[in-house]
C-alpha cells in the first residue's frame, strides 16, 4: 500500500504540475488579437491588477450575478484555502509558527467547505436552469470534493489516524526516499482521502478546474482600456496583413 | 415577413425568470446566404461536402488565434451565474438561450475533438460529435445571440458569449453556411460603400434635401457637405442616418452642432457607413477590409479628425478596433481622441458653453435613455471609466428638462439589449426580436407608469430601427424612440 500510494503521488504530482504548466503556456502563447475588455474597464495596468484581484478574492462579478452561488462559492473556496494552509504542516519540518496558528481555523473551516459544497450540489440538482447545463462530470467533481472533505473531517473529528506516522510517510515521499518510504498508516479514511486527492490532481489539467489559471488570462478582465491611445496588433495579423506594405 | 405567428410576451408583474421550455425556439434560423452573397466575402457559396473537416480545421485555427476562445471554452464551471441574464432567455424561455447553454453548443464539439476528456469519455463531460444536427443548432441558436455581452458582465471568469458566437458564425461562413442579412450588407459596403446601398448621387441628393429642410425650419444655412477635401473633420455615421426615422433627425442634429461650433466637416461617399458587420460574423479579415475604407477616406479628404455618429457596434469597432485594424493614424491631429464619438464632441462644446440650448424646446418630452450594449459594455467615451454612461445622459439633461432613468439593474453596464443587435435586425427573425425586447420594454414601462416618460433616446442605429419596429408590439408608439442629437437639434438656438 505504501509503495502504491507513494508512486501514485509522484505520478499525480507530475501530471498536475506538467499539465498545468502546459495549459498556462498555451493560454499565454495564444494571442489576444483585439481589445475586448468588458467595460467599464480600468485605464491602467495597476487598475487591471485590482480588477482581477477583486474577481479572484471577492468574486465580484459573481456577487453581482447571484448571491446564493456567490455565498456557497466563497464559502467553499475560502475554506479550501484555509484547509490547504493547515495541511502544510505535513510537508514541512519544523512547522512554521503561522502554520501552527492556522490549525484550529483550518479544522473548523472544513465545515464551511462542506456546507459550501453541499449548497453548490443542491443548487445543481434543484434549480432547473443549472440542472439543464450540468454534465455528469459537473456532479462528479463536486462529489469528489465532498469525499475529500468528509474523509478529512472523519480523521479530524471521528476516527483519528496516526498522524505522526503519516507525516513521516509524506516527508519520505517529499524527500524522494525512493523505495525506502516510511510506512503509510492503514486507516480507511486516510486511504480514501489520499486516493480522492490523487484523482483530483490528475484530472485538474484536463477539466473545468482550469478556471483557476484561466481567470487570469481572460481578455475581458485582464485588458487595459487604452485602445485609442495604443495600437494593439497580434503577431499573426501583422504577418498576414502588414508584412508587404512596410 | 417569414414568421408572423407568435404572441408578444406579456408584461410580468415581477421580472421573474421563466420556467424553461425546451426547444421552443428550435428552427431553421435566419435566411441562409446564397452563393452570390457568399463569394464576394471570400466564403464558399454553399455547404461544402467536407464541411465537418473544414469546420474542425477552422475551429483549430481560431483556437490558436484567439485567446478568448481558448480560455472561454476551458474555464466555464457551469456555475449558472449567466443563466438568467440573457434577454432572449427571458423573452423566449428556450434553455439554449441561456448563455452557458449557447456556448455549450460549440464547447461540446471543442471537447470532443480538442480535449482528452472529451476524446476518452464524451458522455461524461458532455462532448458531442459534429453532426448535421449540431450544425443546425449552431446556425439557429448562434443567430439568437445579439452579442450584447450582458452575460460576460456577470461571469466570474468574464466569459463572453459574443466571442463564442462570433467564432461559430465565422466557422459556419467558412463551410458555406453564411447568414444572408449580414453577408449581403457587407457585400453592399464593398460594392457601393454603405449598408443601404445608397450610391453617391442619391446620398448627395438626400443631403441637399436636408439642407433645404433645415433652411425652411430655421432660416439658417446649415451645410451637410459630402466629399469636401480639406475639411477639419470626417464624420462617419451609419447609413440609416441618411434615410430612416428617427435616425435622420440625429444627422440634422450633428450638422447643427458643427455649424454652431464653426468647424468644417464632411461626409465621405467612399466611407458612407460607420457600421462594420464584419464584427457580427466574427471575421477579422472582413472587419479589417471595412475599417480600411475609413482610413482611405480620411487620407483622401486630408482631414485632421474622425468623428463617429450614433451607432453602437460601429462605435465599438471604432473605439476598440480601428487603431488595431486600420492604424496607425499618425496623420491625424493627435490633440483629439482618434476616433471621437459625436457625443464626446457635443458634450465638449456644451461644457465650454459653445452651444446655445433652449431646454424648453423639449418640454413636450419626458425622457429616458437606453444604453446601447456595444457602447455600454464594449467601448468608452471621455477620459474616465464609465464616461459612456455619463456623457449621453449629460447631453440629454442639457437639452431636456425632464429626465428619468430606468431601473438600476437595466441600465449602464447591466443594460438590456434592444433585441435586434448582432446582425439579427432582419424581418425573418421578427419573432425573436419581439420576444428579446421584453426586458427592455418592461423597464421602459416602469418609467412610463411611474414618471410619465414619453420618449426613450438611444445612440445606436440598430436600437432605433429595432424599437420603431417592436414598440408597437408592446402597446407603445413607434415614434417614442428618438436620437440624442434629435434632442440637441430641437433645443439648439442657431445663429
Amino acid at each position: 500500500m505504501t509503495t502504491l500510494y507513494a508512486i501514485l503521488l509522484y505520478v499525480a504530482t507530475l501530471i498536475f504540475v506538467l499539465g498545468l504548466a502546459y495549459r498556462i503556456y498555451e493560454y499565454a502563447s495564444v494571442p489576444a488579437p483585439l481589445k475586448i475588455p468588458t467595460m467599464p474597464a480600468p485605464l491602467t495596468r495597476s487598475g487591471v491588477v485590482l480588477r482581477i484581484l477583486s474577481e479572484v478574492v471577492l468574486f465580484q462579478s459573481l456577487f453581482r450575478s447571484n448571491k446564493w452561488i456567490w455565498l456557497f462559492g466563497v464559502m467553499f473556496h475560502l475554506a479550501l484555502w484555509v484547509v490547504l494552509l493547515r495541511h502544510l504542516r505535513y510537508f514541512i519540518e519544523p512547522v512554521w509558527t503561522w502554520v501552527v496558528l492556522v490549525q484550529p481555523f483550518g479544522k473548523y473551516a472544513s465545515f464551511f467547505l462542506f456546507i459550501g459544497l453541499v449548497g453548490l450540489l443542491t443548487r445543481r440538482i434543484v434549480v432547473e436552469r443549472i440542472r439543464y447545463i450540468s454534465n455528469p462530470s459537473d456532479y462528479l467533481m463536486l462529489i469528489l470534493l465532498l469525499v475529500i472533505g468528509s474523509s478529512g473531517m472523519m480523521m479530524t473529528f471521528v476516527k483519528h489516524t496516526d498522524i505522526v506516522q503519516f507525516k513521516a510517510f509524506i516527508l519520505s515521499v517529499v524527500h524522494l526516499k525512493l523505495f525506502h518510504w516510511q510506512p503509510l498508516p492503514l486507516n480507511a479514511p486516510l486511504l480514501i482521502h489520499l486516493a480522492a486527492v490523487i484523482t483530483l490532481m490528475i484530472i485538474f489539467p484536463f477539466s473545468k478546474l482550469l478556471h483557476a489559471p484561466g481567470v487570469f488570462f481572460s481578455p475581458t478582465r485582464n485588458q487595459v482600456d487604452n485602445s485609442r491611445e495604443q495600437r494593439h496588433v497580434a503577431r499573426w495579423a501583422i504577418e498576414k496583413f502588414e508584412t508587404s506594405s512596410r | 415577413m417569414a414568421k408572423a405567428n407568435f404572441a408578444t410576451p406579456a408584461f410580468r408583474p415581477y421580472p421573474l425568470i421563466p420556467a424553461l421550455q425546451a426547444d421552443v425556439m428550435k428552427g431553421n434560423g435566419p435566411f441562409v446566404a446564397k452563393p452570390e452573397i457568399q463569394k464576394p466575402l471570400g466564403y464558399p457559396g454553399e455547404l461544402l461536402d467536407n464541411w465537418q473537416e473544414v469546420a474542425l480545421a477552422k475551429m483549430g485555427e481560431l483556437l490558436k488565434k484567439y485567446r478568448s476562445l481558448r480560455v472561454f471554452l476551458d474555464a466555464c464551471v457551469k456555475c449558472g451565474a449567466c443563466t438568467d441574464k440573457c434577454h432572449y432567455l427571458l423573452g423566449t424561455a428556450d434553455p439554449k438561450n441561456m448563455p452557458v447553454a449557447r456556448q455549450d453548443l460549440l464547447r461540446q464539439v471543442y471537447r470532443r475533438y480538442f480535449t482528452l476528456g472529451g476524446k476518452l469519455f464524451p458522455k461524461l463531460v458532455g462532448a458531442q460529435d459534429l453532426t448535421k444536427e449540431v450544425l443546425d443548432d449552431w446556425y439557429n441558436y448562434y443567430h439568437q445571440c445579439s452579442q450584447c455581452r450582458r452575460c460576460s458582465v456577470f461571469c466570474p471568469y468574464g466569459i463572453d458569449t459574443a466571442e463564442i458566437s462570433m467564432a461559430a458564425r465565422e466557422i459556419m461562413a467558412c463551410v458555406g453556411k453564411g447568414q444572408k442579412y449580414c453577408n449581403e450588407i457587407i457585400g453592399k459596403v464593398y460594392k457601393i460603400g454603405n449598408n443601404l446601398g445608397l450610391p453617391e448621387p442619391a446620398l448627395r441628393d438626400t443631403l441637399a434635401g436636408l439642407e433645404e429642410d433645415i433652411k425652411l425650419d430655421t432660416d439658417v444655412d446649415v451645410r451637410l457637405p459630402l466629399d469636401e477635401a480639406g475639411a477639419e473633420i470626417l464624420v462617419v455615421t451609419p447609413s440609416a442616418d441618411f434615410f430612416a426615422e428617427p435616425h435622420i433627425d440625429g444627422l440634422v442634429g450633428y450638422a447643427k452642432v458643427f455649424h454652431q461650433a464653426g468647424i468644417s466637416w464632411t461626409l465621405s461617399s467612399h466611407a458612407s457607413e460607420a457600421a462594420n458587420f464584419g464584427m457580427f460574423i466574427g471575421s477579422y479579415d472582413n472587419m479589417r477590409r471595412i475599417a480600411l475604407r475609413i482610413r482611405e477616406a480620411a487620407l483622401d479628404l486630408k482631414v485632421k479628425r474622425i468623428v463617429f455618429g450614433e451607432c453602437g457596434h460601429a462605435w465599438r469597432v471604432a473605439y476598440s478596433f480601428l487603431n488595431t485594424l486600420a492604424g496607425p493614424f499618425d496623420f491625424l491631429d493627435q490633440r483629439y481622441p482618434i476616433p471621437q464619438h459625436i457625443c464626446e464632441f457635443t458634450y465638449d462644446l456644451i461644457q465650454r458653453g459653445a452651444l446655445k440650448l433652449d431646454k424648453s424646446a423639449n418640454d413636450h418630452r419626458r425622457m429616458t435613455f437606453h444604453d446601447s450594449c456595444n457602447v455600454a459594455r464594449a467601448s468608452r467615451m471621455g477620459n474616465i471609466p464609465g464616461g459612456q454612461f455619463i456623457i449621453p445622459r449629460a447631453i440629454i439633461k442639457a437639452t431636456c428638462n425632464y429626465y428619468y432613468d430606468m431601473p438600476a439593474d437595466t441600465i449602464h453596464d447591466q443594460t438590456f439589449c434592444c433585441g435586434g443587435g448582432g446582425g439579427l435586425l432582419t424581418d425573418d427573425l421578427m419573432e425573436l426580436r419581439v420576444k428579446g425586447a421584453l426586458p427592455r420594454m418592461e423597464a421602459l414601462k416602469y418609467v412610463v407608469d411611474n414618471h410619465g416618460v414619453t420618449h426613450m433616446a438611444a445612440i445606436c442605429a440598430i436600437c432605433k430601427s429595432q424599437f420603431t419596429k417592436v414598440l408597437p408590439f408592446y402597446g407603445f408608439q413607434l415614434d417614442q424612440i428618438v436620437s440624442i442629437h434629435q434632442l440637441v437639434s430641437d433645443a439648439i438656438i442657431l445663429k
